[in-house]
């Protein structure tokens, strides 16, 4: 078998290292996702929007278009552009946070307008940047700095799962992958790539959440957070298509 | 060819905004700008644009902030309790300095307050309008055919100065008919502007665009005072009826702008020397209008449908405080000309009561 080299998409290439701290998982997201744009050959026309937070890490490690703007509202701020410039390839790129609390609205309606964009979720179950509280995808006994002693269902409500909310929807994607292991991360780059050429087809809304680590706020090695994903996260948020649409 | 019609003022600022080559609207229905909303349901449609009805005022800001980017002329409209969904929005429009439209027929009262016409606003509008230094250019049309003209003018200042311009009205204006001029179509190209987020060229590859203002604060803080700065010198306008020898000068936009044009008349046709300064930018504040104001004037008179009587505090510091200023605050019925000449008979006599 011919040896595989690693090459740095060139939208990544000569900029300094992306700001997330050591074993985060949105370096491996950010790359995975502009390879994927090389791939397709849509390097000069995309636009991401990003989030606030640890999901605008991103930005500064990427040439080309980028957008951050305010908390939760990377979805329709996409959703604006893409209306004026169809062709380009436009997707948001923000974390469980934002798309599960502040921006929860748009992750309904854009789905119910089936809205021909690709929303990118990086979920590390829990509000990272600000220094790890509890977001509404923290699992049921995550011990968090606004949930000292662990998540519970009374007192918190019970964690969100995206593939319960849109379970029925007329949309055209959804899948959810991961970047805990290497043949999960060829996965949810094949994921990526299939919500990217839908919304270049016009099928419409394309969703992919990418289950990632935060070894800083989980308080855990790199490793002992890959661990935590296999042995509790994923088992809650298993990997997946869950909506293969056709044509909008 | 300019056309003729009767149309109702928010109708008309949809068509007007059409007519300047708007083709996107986000936005949310509320009382009494719900008209606007309606009309473009339909009519964006006709001239191939984007229409969208949004989850809430919010999403509507920042969808057009991204249409916006693409290039795009946007346009969102509320009122009261729905344009404070905005200033989310606004401040990342003055932030980012990129350009839109944005619109609020004022209605009564705080909180849900009332449908009716009030004036209470001009404070949140004029000098709020999001966190960190956010500042909006403020237009304020008198009739309906002025909705059409500084809809028209409002595109042009927001891509000026890359900044958020507000068309700040009311529920009368906006609900009333009047006949009304429409101008010839626009075409806009989205691409005109360098800034405006495209395809990347080869040789552009390693550019980035990042959306924020990629300078310093120091820098940015030097770029926007003097933005700001000639805003405030360059985009002054106003109204001055019977200034230059009146006794009293009334100081009004809007609604109450036009009830103090009717009071100027009755008062001058019985010899009180009534005089009007209409605002007509809201922000800047149009205080060149004042230097016309005679040394023998008695005071100036502020009508204002509001509780507190905002605009004052701006009229105080545009003549230096060199004037005795007083007040007539109609809140949530419309002033009465012959109140406000009454009151400018007590200035006169020395009976009346400043603020």
């Amino acid at each position: 078998m011919a040896a595989k080299t690693f090459n740095i998409p060139t939208l990544m290439q000569g900029l300094p290292p992306h700001t997330a701290c050591q074993g985060c998982g949105h370096g491996i997201a950010g790359r995975i996702i502009y390879e994927v744009i090389e791939e397709m050959g849509m390097s000069s026309n995309c636009v991401a929007f990003h989030d606030l937070a640890c999901g605008a890490n991103m930005l500064f490690a990427q040439k080309g278009n980028g957008f951050s703007g305010a908390h939760g509202r990377a979805i329709p701020t996409a959703t604006g552009f893409k209306r004026t410039r169809p062709d380009m390839l436009v997707f948001s790129y923000a974390g469980d946070g934002a798309t599960y609390s502040i921006g929860m609205q748009h992750t309904i309606h854009t789905a119910l307008r089936n809205e021909n964009i690709t929303a990118i979720v990086v979920n590390n179950t829990n509000f990272g940047m600000t220094g790890g509280q509890m977001s509404p995808a923290t699992l049921i006994g995550q011990k968090t700095t606004s949930s000292p002693k662990g998540r519970t269902a009374e007192l918190n409500g019970n964690p969100i799962d995206i593939t319960e909310v849109y379970s029925g929807m007329k949309i055209a994607y959804l899948a959810r992958g991961s970047v805990d292991s290497v043949a999960n991360i060829n996965k949810t780059k094949a994921y990526i790539r299939k919500a990217f050429e839908k919304q270049m087809a016009g099928c419409g809304f394309s969703f992919v959440e990418i289950m990632a680590p935060c070894p800083t706020n989980w308080g855990m090695t790199a490793l002992g957070s890959i661990k935590r994903m296999q042995d509790e996260v994923l088992k809650l948020y298993p990997v997946g298509e869950y909506i293969d649409g056709g044509a909008k | 060819m300019a056309e003729r019609a009767i149309m109702k003022g928010n109708e008309a600022l949809a068509e007007a905004a059409l007519r300047a080559g708007c083709r996107f609207f986000s936005g949310y229905p509320i009382t009494p700008q719900t008209e606007v909303l309606e009309y473009l349901s339909w009519r964006m449609y006709e001239v191939r644009g984007h229409m969208i009805q949004t989850e809430d005022e919010l999403t509507g800001l920042h969808m057009l902030l991204g249409a916006s980017l693409g290039g795009n002329r946007v346009l969102s409209t509320s009122s009261g309790p729905g344009f404070a969904l905005f200033h989310e929005g606004m401040s990342y429009l003055c932030g980012c300095e990129i350009p839109a439209v944005l619109v609020d027929v004022q209605r009564l009262g705080a909180a849900c307050g009332g449908i009716g016409v009030s004036q209470g606003d001009y404070e949140e509008v004029v000098h709020g309008g999001g966190n960190g230094d956010s500042q909006c250019i403020v237009l304020t049309p008198a009739s309906v055919q002025e909705e059409v003209d500084l809809v028209q003018e409002a595109y042009d200042l927001a891509e000026k100065y890359r900044n958020p311009v507000i068309v700040m009205t009311d529920a009368i204006i906006g609900q009333m008919m009047e006949g009304v001029t429409l101008p010839d179509f626009k075409e806009h190209d989205i691409n005109k502007y360098d800034w405006v987020y495209r395809p990347l060229k080869t040789n552009e590859m390693g550019k980035i665009n990042a959306g924020w203002p990629g300078r310093s604060w120091t820098e940015q803080a030097k770029h926007l005072r003097e933005k700001f700065a000639s805003m405030q010198q360059n985009e002054q306008r106003w109204e001055n009826v019977q200034v230059s020898d009146a006794d009293v000068v009334c100081v009004a936009y809007g609604i109450s702008s036009r009830v103090c044009k009717e009071a100027v008349k009755k008062a001058r046709a019985k010899g009180v020397k009534l005089g009007l300064i209409r605002l007509v930018t809201a922000w800047p504040f149009p205080e060149k209008a004042f230097a016309e104001i005679s040394k023998e004037c008695k005071g100036i008179l502020v009508v204002e449908m509001s509780i507190k009587g905002q605009t004052v505090p701006d009229v105080k510091l545009a003549t230096k405080c060199g004037l005795s200023v007083y007040g007539y605050f109609s809140v949530d019925i419309v002033p009465d000309a012959d109140i406000v000449v009454e009151i400018a008979e007590d200035i006169i006599a020395g009976t009346a009561q400043e603020v």
